[in-house]
């Protein structure tokens, strides 16, 4: 159980994909980050000696992750929002910012189905 | 895809010609243009330019943020008014 770059414990998996669940490290960066740490990369987190871990925890601090990542992440929309710039305006309305359809599907951006009230059938 | 680094970007010949103008005589006239594919370059800062959006011109204020962007993503093409039957909350 080891306790990287705050909040984050990965557990009793191999390096690269224990690092893999601290947010703004993917599978690419892991892999940099144990070469740099000269740490092989299957070796699970559960056999990282305290030396390792150190040398883990110093290269992960080279890169912007976790609060740091995801503020910059906000700050970058709202800066499309403020702009009024095209993709601003598609945040602001909860849809899909790169030209895709929304006659159906986008349901991620969208979220679940609103449905509206039936059209009255025309009677006769 | 994004655009070769050897060309530089974008910007329509006229409309730059525009710009340099006004920004040697001191801002003043609202640039008029079509180009809605032309980068906005720091040049561009303070000019208000009106961009066309198919319709009509829309004027926009160029700030530093928007350095980079493209002047049509500040014209929208559309004008989505609500759907019908959805009740006139507010904006209209």
């Amino acid at each position: 159980m080891a306790r990287i770059a705050g909040v984050d414990i990965p557990k009793q998996k191999r390096g690269v994909i224990a690092l893999t669940y601290i947010f703004g490290i993917g599978k690419s960066r892991a892999q940099e980050i144990l070469k740099a740490a000269n740490v092989e990369e299957d070796k699970k987190v559960s056999d990282w000696n305290d030396d390792e871990i150190g040398r883990i925890r110093e290269t992960v601090g080279e890169y912007k992750i976790e609060g740091e990542l995801r503020s910059e992440v906000q700050l970058s929309i709202k800066r499309l929002m403020d702009i009024g710039s095209y993709r601003g305006i598609r945040h602001r309305a909860g849809l899909p910012l790169r030209g895709q359809r929304t006659k159906n599907n986008s349901r991620t951006r969208k979220g679940r189905r609103k449905t509206v009230a039936n059209k009255k059938k025309a009677t006769k | 895809m994004a655009r070769s680094l050897k060309k530089g970007p974008y910007v329509h010949y006229k409309l730059e010609q525009k710009v340099a103008q006004n920004t040697e005589s001191g801002k003043k006239a609202v640039i008029k243009t079509w180009s809605r594919a032309s980068m906005i370059t720091p040049d561009f800062v303070g000019q208000t330019i009106a961009v066309h959006n198919g319709r009509q011109f829309v004027p926009v204020y160029i700030t530093e943020n928007m350095v980079g962007h493209k002047l049509g993503e500040f014209s929208p093409t559309r004008s989505f008014r609500g759907h019908a039957g959805a009740k006139n909350k507010g904006k209209k």
